[in-house]
């Protein structure tokens, strides 16, 4: 008896939500429409498959704390292509990030000197904060859902990146995310702008013979939405070239991302990201499964 | 139960009997406080397009959608309470004036604005969002094909602020 008087307060309190409505629920998860929070691009920000976009990770509203976790695979033409990485979003509004990214070279590494299945790596560690506009709600604004972020990366094998020309193993990256679902169009169109001095991604390290210093860059997504749950996208994502061994082209995808339950998404598609490490047209498939609370 | 029918009675009589005084509700409605009658009360401009209107099946298709979004929202175990203690009768008569006037059915609202309607109901986003995946139900059980749903629910969107308050 005792027990039940002093326990049922405590029960009431973890809960009853906030608001005369919650009152009755059970705890409540979740809250955005399906797709809405997008899935996680390959650093690791909440966004398509190249560019963060200015939403934030997770399921959760303006009234919680959500997450996700990612894997992505990308079996290029000449080497394998893979990240995965966990994020945080606070009240729809800051969200942090962590991704690993693995640059496989395979049999590769050996017509290149570095190795059989010498791999490149690096640790990605993220935060963006909405800084205004709503890119779902403001239908009658042309005002797009506007982000800050940046991106800290740590590469390995500093030894490796300095004798190929790069001038430093670790930096960041500075962006600028615009976002706007045109729903009268069933369309989402987003425009990042990043300022950065990576060399593929920051695998192959930061600067180089070059240019060694942050060049602004352009990161563009479209994406149809066939249902509320399925949408086909494309992408566009100029890039540095700031090594002199070797070329870093533009890099473009086209993607389908399903949404299988409110928690689960399944993103598969197309890749090209030019030529890395001076072997060209390093393209194929886009693998990536998202979870998200 | 007794008290209610007889107020219901009463109500009835006094609505029969003074017919020529501006209603804000009907008969078999619970009164409401005053307000000022507009289709502005509605918060957006009309679609004008009868390419929409038919794919929502006129006027019929739009009372079966407004109709059936009420019920899922009544079945619903999070917005269920927040919307039984309120009069149903006269929501699914204004939710269907509401849709039927911004979808270009040739209507009138007769109900309260956005912020008044939802004021003190303590909605969150959360709620909001599933009030979107019912109606979006509805409207896809009618057979609208999405992109016309699209079309709606932009209209429906911006009004987010007024019911999250
Ligand atoms: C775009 C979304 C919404 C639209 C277009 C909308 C529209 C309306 C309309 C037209 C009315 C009638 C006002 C009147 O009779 O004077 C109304 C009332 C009401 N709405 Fe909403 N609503 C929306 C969202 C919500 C949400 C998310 C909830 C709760 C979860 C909600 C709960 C209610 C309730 C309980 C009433 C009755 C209020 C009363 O009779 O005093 N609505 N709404």
């Amino acid at each position: 008896m005792r027990v039940l008087i002093v326990g049922a307060p405590v029960f009431a309190f973890f809960f009853a939500g906030p608001g005369p409505a919650a009152a009755l629920d059970l705890p409540q998860i979740g809250g955005k429409l399906p797709l809405t929070r997008g899935v996680t691009q390959i650093e690791g920000a909440s966004g398509a498959g190249l560019a963060p976009w200015a939403v934030i990770a997770g399921n959760e509203t303006e009234d919680g704390v959500g997450a996700s976790a990612f894997y992505t695979a990308t079996p290029l033409s000449d080497y394998d292509f893979s990240a995965y990485g966990a994020a945080i979003g606070f009240f729809d509004r800051f969200e942090i990030s962590y991704a690993h990214q693995e640059f496989d070279t395979g049999s590769t590494g050996a017509l290149l000197g570095i190795g059989d299945g010498f791999t490149f790596e690096q640790d990605i560690f993220g935060a963006k904060l909405r800084v205004f506009g709503d890119a779902l709600y403001g239908q009658d604004t042309w005002l797009p859902q506007v982000a800050i972020g940046v991106q800290y990366k740590q590469a390995e094998h500093e030894g490796l990146i300095q004798a190929l020309g790069g001038e430093d193993d670790e930096g960041v990256d500075y962006y600028v995310a615009a976002t706007k679902i045109l729903l009268r169009e069933s369309l989402l169109v987003n425009a990042t702008v990043r300022f950065t001095e990576a060399n593929q991604f920051g695998l192959l390290g930061f600067g180089g013979d070059r240019e060694d210093s942050h060049t602004p860059q352009l990161e563009l997504s479209a994406a149809y939405m066939l249902t509320d749950r399925v949408v086909l996208g494309a992408e566009y994502r100029t890039r540095p070239d700031n090594l002199g061994f070797a070329a870093e082209d533009d890099g473009y995808d086209a993607f389908a991302a399903y949404a299988v339950t409110d928690n689960i998404t399944l993103v598969g598609g197309y890749v090209d990201l030019g030529s890395i490490a001076t072997l060209n047209d390093q393209n194929g498939a886009y693998l990536s499964i998202q979870f998200g609370l | 139960m007794r008290t209610s029918h007889l107020a219901g009675i009463i109500l009835f009589l006094a609505a029969v009997a003074a017919p020529a005084m501006a209603q804000t509700h009907m008969p078999g409605e619970e009164p409401v406080a005053p307000y000022v009658q507009s289709d502005a009360n509605a918060g957006a401009t009309p679609i004008a397009d009868p390419a929409v209107l038919a794919a929502f099946h006129g006027r019929d298709g739009i009372a079966r959608i407004a109709n059936r979004t009420i019920d899922l929202a009544l079945d619903d175990e999070e917005l269920g309470p927040i919307f039984r203690p309120f009069d149903m009768v006269r929501l699914r008569r204004t939710l269907n004036e509401h849709f039927c006037y911004l979808l270009g059915g040739g209507c009138s609202y007769s109900g309260r604005d956005m912020t008044t309607s939802h004021a003190d109901m303590g909605v969150e986003t959360r709620h909001f969002n599933r009030l979107i995946v019912h109606l979006r139900m509805a409207m896809r059980e009618e057979g609208v094909p999405f992109r016309m749903q699209n079309r709606f629910l932009a209209l429906l969107a911006p009004m987010h602020d007024e019911v999250v308050q």
